[in-house]
């Protein structure tokens, strides 16, 4: 008895299977659904009656592709069986292009992985025209290739170049971009899709472009000028845009590259090859688990306090309209919240307003935006200096300078005027929330929501939990957060919390290496070729140096004889004592011209005389990624953070770290805690304490344990 | 262990390698067999007496595919006659002379032809496909980069300016000038002729004389825009991350020229030049292949040659004259500055950059003026040697007799 699809054949003997996978999930690829759809495809093809195939969807979506839990728990077959799987997929396919019976698929939303797979097998695809319906090939984004086909069909469709470009790039595009490039047959309304395809189905040639005697690849062939210009360019801009460090798009254009060369069945089976290669590639099932899973958890409030109603904002108040308070007030506005914008007065607060308009007139002007709606949210903002205007707001989010007093300051004018049960959040990168929650007569209403900047940029917000912060205040919080469209990780309090915390060290490291006479080219490469966004040195002079050096007074004056010296404070001294401040100043450990570009200050190798025996790639890699994962193992022993997927989510949306390897805790387990702990034990030796492992460390590794079950 | 000496060695002038070049109405065959009836017909050979023949072409496809047993017999030569293309890239022409040298020496023929040509017009570098460019495994694996950027980072690593890198292309122009004004070509330089008799070339057609640093200081350079197009400045980061900015200095005035070409090396046992009547102009002393990183691919020559020297026994000190092949002026830099040589005994009569670079010949191109060149100058020991594509070199030392 099926249950994902349903099969009729019209009184003129047209099939139309459609998918309708059970219950609230769209419609995926799993071994249930899949033999049902091999069945139903040599039903139909078997069928002296039936004349023609329609495939269609019963969901809002066409088919989305694999179930990727289903690839997740592929680790737990041998590769060969999982190979003779995947090739049946392939087979099923096909039989469809080839079965002599012309395939029409009606798709009626949107059609990524596997399901656009499916319908480039058809001989036609008609496309519902809806501006929301995505098709694509998404999966080297996860660390994994199309398997069914995908790399085969799309560029003997569309040429090797286009399909290199979307496929690498895991790419989706409009249903209009797709009959642009001759990926889809047409684009008709909703409610004509069917008709459309029964009319297609019955006037269409049952033979693939590339089944047809002379077929030529569009763009020409592998080995014509053009076509090694292709993959030549292609090539080395995948290094260029990937460092390197990415297999998936690699493997993808590898099977391109052969399957062009073959017949299109050959070339599955170079594509499959790969396939398997990367499902049981660890890195591969660490993204699929950090950047699907883990983000999709995260976005949805999967670990939010259960029990506590779904608090809904139409109106908050954003204190301070600064670089962080006018992209904050952005993202509430652009989600259809009124906000409240203070600042010190009426001007400051009305330049923040400004700063929000120029963000939404460059969307609009970029097409990410209607005018209209630019409009209705610039008119939700509301500036102002007076703290009587808060009165009304549902939540408050603190964006002012980053000193205690001001903040102290800010929380009673505040809590002065706003209702008693109004959550405060304050938006700090560095100081601890327990102690911000003193100036709080609510410190159980009180919570850190730490966001990044540029604000309308990055997706992150580090939800910082004060001593005495409420499980109801995390919950409503978290509710904001996913209202304005961001994904929060949520952690503990301490200084610098996670984020900052962790991605200082990185910073700081390649300083100190500095000091040691590393050459700095190597340090701020290595750093983009481990797979950081930014070079340590680049970074440092982003964040400019003098606040690197005020915030390490501040920390120094807290800690008092607790602080530890580090290496790099002596670097950043001396930079400072010569004016190079950084970006800013257009001198820091760069010079920075006029046209954008940047060289080595020249006078750096002077004061840190590179040594003669530089350090190998390798090493200066390891030392900037196991720094990293040293502070991150300390957060989790001290609390700070309490989950691995935070740590993942949190590196990856924060600052970027690898996401080839899923995030930072992912890192440690991808090196393995009882290598990591020799290796860092060895660095602690040779170049200081900081990487000396902490308890939690010495445990997994005696335990033969990892972060996440293995 | 037999000797393998050097009996003859001749070439056909470098025609310029486009569409307006002067040999590409030339049949590819013709062009091989140009050298080949040279050899054949001066040297009054009976050429059932050679054994084999080995002949380097890169691109061996379309008419250069399986080129030597057809130029072989369009030269004249006896119908029993065997001939073998090899492809060790732009080395090639140089590894067949060893191929023939070594036959000798391992006791296994007497008397041989070793050469190569390449019809770069009809068949341009990398018509026969490259795979280390477009296989994308290899590509990334390898961290591929064309051989201009190579020649980039040479000069960058090295710290190689501009000025330098000019001043020496402008030098191998003038002395390729003067030694074709002084006659110094005349001896192994064979036109090439129509079926009538009438002369299509008889000179190298790619030298610019005019050239000086200062004109050349002019020219645009050639890699950058591929370079940051498609990210090779990226590329070799993944094996140099101590660079901070690639510098861009090479330019089609400091490269080798585009031409097309061939050259053979007659070769022998004593017995076999006793037998063809011919006095050995020189003895091979030792040969070599090395290899190194890939990516900066044009830095092997200056291994190659330690490797062969300390085959012969001899130092650095003992060669009186080098020719290092002029695939980018920061390769004879390189080389000079690796081996410590003073420029006066290096490519004293210019090289590719002035004469042009046809790649499978050039090998037994330079070996050829080499020894003409050690024998004016009355001087005993040469080492000739070229870089090659993969990161390779080849070299060969001869001591003329």
């Amino acid at each position: 008895m099926a249950t994902h699809l349903t099969s009729d054949v019209s009184a003129d003997g047209i099939a139309t299977l459609t998918w309708n996978c059970p219950g609230k999930t769209p419609n995926v690829f799993n071994d249930a659904s899949l033999a049902e759809f091999f069945a139903a495809i040599h039903d139909s093809l078997g069928n002296p009656a039936v004349k023609g195939i329609i495939i269609a969807s019963a969901k809002a979506d066409f088919i989305v592709g694999a179930d990727l839990t289903m690839l997740l728990a592929a680790k737990h077959q041998t590769r060969a069986q999982f190979f003779d799987g995947v090739l049946r997929l392939q087979k099923a396919f096909r039989q469809l292009e080839t079965g002599g019976k012309p395939v029409v698929a009606a798709i009626n939303g949107t059609a990524v992985g596997g399901g656009f797979e499916l319908a480039m097998s058809c001989h036609a695809r008609v496309v519902a025209d809806d501006p929301a319906l995505r098709v694509g090939l998404p999966e080297c984004s996860l660390g994994l290739l199309p398997g069914a086909g995908g790399t085969q069909r799309m560029p003997r469709l569309i040429g090797a170049r286009e399909a290199i470009g979307l496929i690498t790039q895991g790419k989706t595009i409009s249903a209009k971009k797709a009959l642009e490039l001759g990926l889809i047959t047409e684009i008709v309304s909703k409610d004509q899709l069917l008709a459309r395809a029964n009319q297609l189905v019955r006037t269409i040639e049952a033979v693939q472009p590339w089944d047809k005697k002379g077929f030529r690849v569009p763009g020409g062939e592998v080995h014509s000028p053009a076509g090694a210009e292709t993959f030549t360019g292609a090539n080395a801009m995948m290094t260029r845009e990937t460092w390197g460090n990415y297999l998936a798009p690699r493997l993808a254009t590898y099977a391109i590259y052969h399957g062009l060369q073959l017949p299109i069945e050959a070339g599955c089976l170079v594509e499959t090859r790969g396939f398997v290669e990367l499902v049981f590639n660890p890195l591969s099932q660490n993204m699929v688990r950090t950047l699907y899973f883990s983000m999709n958890d995260a976005k949805r409030l999967k670990n939010r306090p259960k029990g506590v109603p779904t608090a809904e904002y139409r109106k908050i108040g954003v204190l301070g309209a600064g670089l962080m308070g006018h992209g904050i007030a952005h993202a509430a506005a652009t989600s259809g919240i009124d906000v409240t914008l203070l600042d010190i007065d009426l001007p400051a607060a009305a330049r923040g307003k400004e700063r929000i308009g120029a963000i939404l007139t460059d969307a609009v002007k970029k097409g990410r935006m209607t005018e209209a709606n630019a409009r209705a949210a610039l008119d939700r903002v509301t500036p102002t200096a007076s703290f009587d205007d808060l009165k009304d707001a549902e939540l408050i989010v603190e964006a002012v300078f980053e000193t205690r007093e001001l903040k102290y300051d800010m929380t009673k004018k505040t809590e002065a005027v706003i209702s008693p049960s109004v959550i405060f959040g304050s938006n700090t990168s560095t100081l601890p929330i327990s102690g911000l929650a003193e100036a709080s007569r609510r410190p159980d209403q009180f919570i850190g929501l730490h966001f990044f900047s540029p604000v309308e940029k990055m997706p992150l917000v580090e939800v910082i939990l004060g001593a005495k912060t409420s499980e109801e205040t995390l919950a409503k919080s978290l509710d904001f957060v996913k209202a304005i469209g961001k994904t929060p990780i949520v952690v503990r309090d301490g200084r610098a919390f996670f984020t900052s915390r962790v991605f200082g060290t990185y910073l700081v490291e390649g300083i100190a290496m500095l000091a040691e006479g590393v050459h700095p080219a190597l340090i701020d490469n290595a750093g983009r070729l481990a797979g950081m966004p930014m070079g340590s040195l680049t970074v440092a002079d982003m964040v400019n140096l003098d606040l690197s050096h005020k915030i390490r007074l501040q920390t120094k004056a807290d800690l008092g004889d607790k602080y530890r010296a580090h290496p790099a404070d002596d670097v950043v001294d001396l930079m400072v004592s010569h004016g190079r401040l950084g970006q800013k100043a257009k001198a820091g450990f760069f010079d920075y011209a006029d046209d954008g570009t940047k060289r080595l200050w020249p006078d750096l190798t002077t004061h840190y005389p590179p040594v003669a025996d530089q350090p190998s790639l390798a090493m200066v890699k390891r030392r900037l990624l196991h720094i990293q994962a040293i502070e991150t193992l300390r957060c989790l022993e001290e609390g700070v953070l309490t989950r691995p997927q935070d740590a993942d989510v949190g590196s990856i949306l924060g600052w970027g770290f690898c996401p080839f390897y899923g995030g930072v805790a992912s890192y440690i387990d991808y090196v393995g805690p009882k290598q990591l702990e020799a290796e860092c034990d060895d660095l602690a030796d040779k170049h200081g304490e900081r990487y000396r492992p902490s308890a939690l460390l010495r445990q997994l590794a005696r335990d033969g344990a990892t972060l996440y079950p293995s | 262990m037999a000797d393998a000496f050097i009996l003859d060695a001749v070439r056909t002038p470098r025609g310029r390698g486009k569409p307006d070049g002067s040999l590409h109405e030339v049949a590819p065959v013709e062009l091989a067999a140009t050298s080949l009836r040279a050899l054949r017909t001066r040297n009054h050979l009976k050429t059932t007496a050679v054994e084999d023949v080995a002949i380097g072409c890169v691109d061996a496809i379309k008419d250069e595919a399986g080129i030597g047993r057809w130029s072989v017999l369009a030269a004249g030569f006896d119908e029993r006659v065997p001939a073998v293309v090899l492809n060790r890239y732009c080395g090639s022409g140089l590894e067949a002379v060893n191929l023939i040298g070594a036959k000798i020496m391992a006791g296994q023929i007497d008397l041989g032809v070793g050469g190569g040509v390449e019809h770069m017009s009809r068949n341009p570098m990398g018509a026969s496909g490259f795979a280390p460019a477009t296989d994308p495994l290899l590509a990334a694996d390898f961290h591929f980069v064309p051989q201009g950027i190579s020649a980039d980072l040479i000069a960058t690593r090295y710290g190689f300016s501009r000025r330098q890198l000019d001043g020496y292309a402008a030098e191998s122009q003038r002395r390729a000038k003067g030694a074709w004004d002084a006659g110094y070509f005349a001896k192994s330089v064979v036109p090439v002729v129509d079926r009538n008799g009438l002369t299509i070339l008889d000179r190298d057609e790619h030298l610019r004389p005019e050239s000086t640093a200062d004109s050349l200081g002019k020219l645009e350079p050639a890699f950058a825009k591929v370079a940051k197009l498609a990210g090779f400045d990226r590329v070799i980061l993944q094996r140099y991350p101590e660079i901070e900015q690639l510098q861009f200095f090479h330019h089609a005035g400091n490269s080798s020229g585009i031409v097309d070409g061939s050259a053979m090396v007659l070769l022998g046992s004593r017995t076999g030049a006793e037998q063809a009547g011919l006095k050995p102009r020189a003895r091979i002393r030792s040969f070599s292949a090395a290899a190194e990183d890939p990516t900066i691919m044009l830095t092997a020559p200056a291994e190659a040659c330690r490797i062969a020297l300390k085959r012969a026994g001899i130092g650095v000190a003992d060669v009186d004259l080098w020719e290092i092949n002029e695939a980018f002026a920061a390769v004879p830099l390189f080389f000079m500055m690796d081996l410590g040589l003073a420029p006066d005994i290096v490519n004293v009569n210019g090289g590719a950059i002035a004469m042009g670079h046809p790649l499978g010949a050039t090998g037994a191109i330079i070996l050829g003026t080499l020894l003409d060149e050690l024998e004016r100058r009355n001087q005993a020991v040469g080492v000739a040697t070229l870089c090659v594509a993969g990161g390779m070199a080849v070299a060969t030392v001869i001591e003329r007799v």
